[in-house]
């Protein structure tokens, strides 16, 4: 039986043990089992058009600087002083040439090179001939279609190769260029992205952000307002599939009561809006044909790329990321994602579409945040009441996107990394003892 | 317009008051028939709505909506519901003019819920205008002196 784990293929079930939520080792086990092995996302290559713009960034507990250099290159260092450690950087975002340490005065240019530092008599002549005293690079740094990763592990398989089947639905999103007048333009992330937190387990938010079955009873308020927009329950909303992407990643694909600003109108966009959005249809199905126009434009696809990156592709896209600071608590970051040629007037409509739901003071959201805050309260009670139920829609040939599949996938990488690395370290401390 | 600063306060700690006490329609009573209420991006008070992600961007009526959704049961982070201690200070009228009374206050708000409390800071910046005979808000910025919604995570009551 899985410690962790346990699926029953016979009995269709499957459940997860509360532990997984509550247990600093096993946060601990995760900070190295997962954080240091998987592609994490830094942020969207159209967050650095100049040369010289940066942003201060986290990632998977790590401090970086994502900076597009001099030469054109987009690069990531460790944002930390070769000399002594200091942050070197501690502007959130800029443009500059220079990243100077204010500890001694160290300066590197957005290269990373060591470019000045004061009584430079005081150390060898070759004393940075190997550019250790240059900022560290991150080794692996690697862009699908404007989605930009890193990982800490030098030996990790390729980006592309990492995401497998999860690029048919980032193509599906980053296709969305082609709805606007100029689609060489691309998407383009919104500045100033929301940074927020809550208190709960950062797997929770993940299950939460690929979960249909919560919908109608949590949003209830949203879906009320919406149709008084005219963004009324058809027959098909909320029908469609949960998908097992395979390497962790899931997908839920479904049509749905509220409006799209590629692809679905509603009253409640006005007229104007409701002219673009038939023009992004003509040019989606004179791109791609009328049955990916179709798909790209209709249908809603909630992505969990493994282990922390949510793309939303819903009334607006957002992208999602977070990181457990404890068991109990994670930090939060959330980006908006649009058509960089899109009007003005519709992105008006597009933000507000995306601030009705979604974000820490949507409608909707803080709910959500509400129900992962309570589950992290009653995994109190883990030691007598200790597993989760995600076996819903086992007992179907297709997983509806209203099932737990997506979570399921999740799941089963979960175990097996977390498994994986327990065994490594068994094995060392058994080395240990007989040696 | 002819108002005082005195007046002014009146009016926020009225509003304030009403906040306290989970009297939302009368809340949205107090904005003007196309009044706002807008909370841009934390620190950039200034951001232009369409090439930035806000917090609240309401028009009239969705502020109304925003309002009275609170009141639901099913505005589950709000039930049941939390309380708020909503503190007006540094009331300063900033122009008066063509009908318009612009003022800046600073702003201390508590939400107690649970086993925490989270402090919201910062400034409200108003629009005030008269409409039949009364004081209503034109336009409501609240400007978060925050560097992130942490460990708040969200602002899921009204500020």
């Amino acid at each position: 039986m899985g410690k962790y784990v346990r699926e029953d293929k016979e009995k269709l079930s499957f459940k997860v043990n509360r532990q997984a939520f509550v247990s600093p080792e096993i946060l601990e086990t995760e900070r190295d089992a997962i954080f240091s092995k998987c592609w994490l996302y830094i942020g969207h290559e159209s967050e650095l058009p100049n040369k010289g713009d940066f942003h201060r960034r986290k990632v998977g507990g790590r401090n970086l600087i994502f900076t597009r250099s001099q030469d054109g290159v987009i690069r990531a260092f460790y944002n930390s002083c070769p000399h002594r450690g200091a942050l070197v950087t501690r502007e959130n975002c800029g443009n500059s040439k220079v990243f100077r340490c204010f500890y001694h005065a160290w300066s590197f240019n957005n290269q990373g090179e060591l470019v000045g530092m004061p009584d430079k008599a005081g150390f060898p002549n070759d004393h940075n001939c190997d550019g250790a005293k240059n900022l560290a690079t991150v080794k692996r740094l690697e862009n699908y279609r404007g989605f930009m990763f890193v990982n800490f592990d030098d030996n990790a398989v390729s980006l592309e190769e990492y995401l497998g089947n999860a690029t048919e639905y980032l193509d599906l999103v980053a296709d969305q260029a082609y709805a606007a007048e100029d689609p060489t333009l691309g998407m383009e992330v919104l500045t100033d992205p929301q940074q927020y937190s809550v208190r709960a387990n950062w797997k929770l938010l993940g299950e939460n952000s690929v979960d249909l079955y919560h919908g109608v009873p949590t949003h209830k308020t949203y879906f009320d307002i919406v149709a008084t927009r005219g963004g009324t329950m058809e027959k098909d909303s909320l029908v469609g599939e949960g998908k097992d992407l395979g390497g962790g990643h899931a997908v839920m694909e479904y049509y749905s009561a509220w409006p799209r600003p590629v692809g679905k109108w509603i009253e409640g966009y006005g007229e104007e809006a409701k002219e673009v959005i038939e023009k992004n249809i003509e040019r989606l199905e004179a791109k791609f044909g009328k049955e990916r126009a179709h798909r790209i434009a209709k249908k809603n696809r909630n992505i969990w790329i493994f282990p922390n990156l949510i793309i939303n592709d819903i009334m607006a896209i957002t992208i999602r990321t977070f990181y457990p600071i404890e068991p109990g608590y994670i930090e939060v970051t959330g980006y908006a994602l649009a058509p960089k040629a899109e009007g003005e007037n519709f992105r008006q409509v597009r933000n507000d579409s995306f601030l009705e739901f979604l974000g820490p003071s949507g409608f909707a959201t803080p709910d959500d945040n509400e129900a992962l805050e309570l589950c992290q309260e009653g995994f109190l009670n883990a030691k007598e009441v200790g597993w989760n139920d995600i076996s819903k829609g086992m007992n179907r040939e297709v997983p509806q996107a209203t099932d737990e599949a997506q979570m399921r996938a999740f799941w089963r990488r979960w175990n097996e990394l977390m498994l994986a690395e327990e065994a490594k370290r068994e094995g060392k401390e058994a080395e240990g003892v007989n040696a | 317009m002819n108002i005082t600063r005195q007046e002014v306060e009146e009016f926020l700690y009225h509003e304030a008051e009403l906040l306290d006490e989970w009297k939302m329609q009368e809340w949205a009573d107090l904005f003007a028939k196309e009044g706002t209420y807008v909370i841009p991006p934390i620190g950039s008070p200034n951001a232009d709505f369409k090439t930035a992600l806000f917090l609240v961007h309401d028009d009239r009526a969705r502020l109304e909506q925003r309002a009275l959704r609170l009141l639901k049961k099913e505005a589950h982070v709000e039930f049941p519901h939390s309380k708020t201690t909503h503190n007006v200070s540094n009331v300063r009228i900033v122009s008066n003019e063509d009908g318009v009374v612009t003022v800046k206050a600073n702003f201390v708000t508590y939400r107690a819920k649970r086993d925490f409390l989270d402090t919201y800071v910062g400034v409200n910046e108003y629009q005030l205008v008269q409409e039949e005979g009364e004081l209503k808000i034109l336009a409501k910025k609240v400007i978060l002196n925050l560097e992130a919604l942490r460990p708040q995570g969200k602002v899921s009551i009204l500020l």
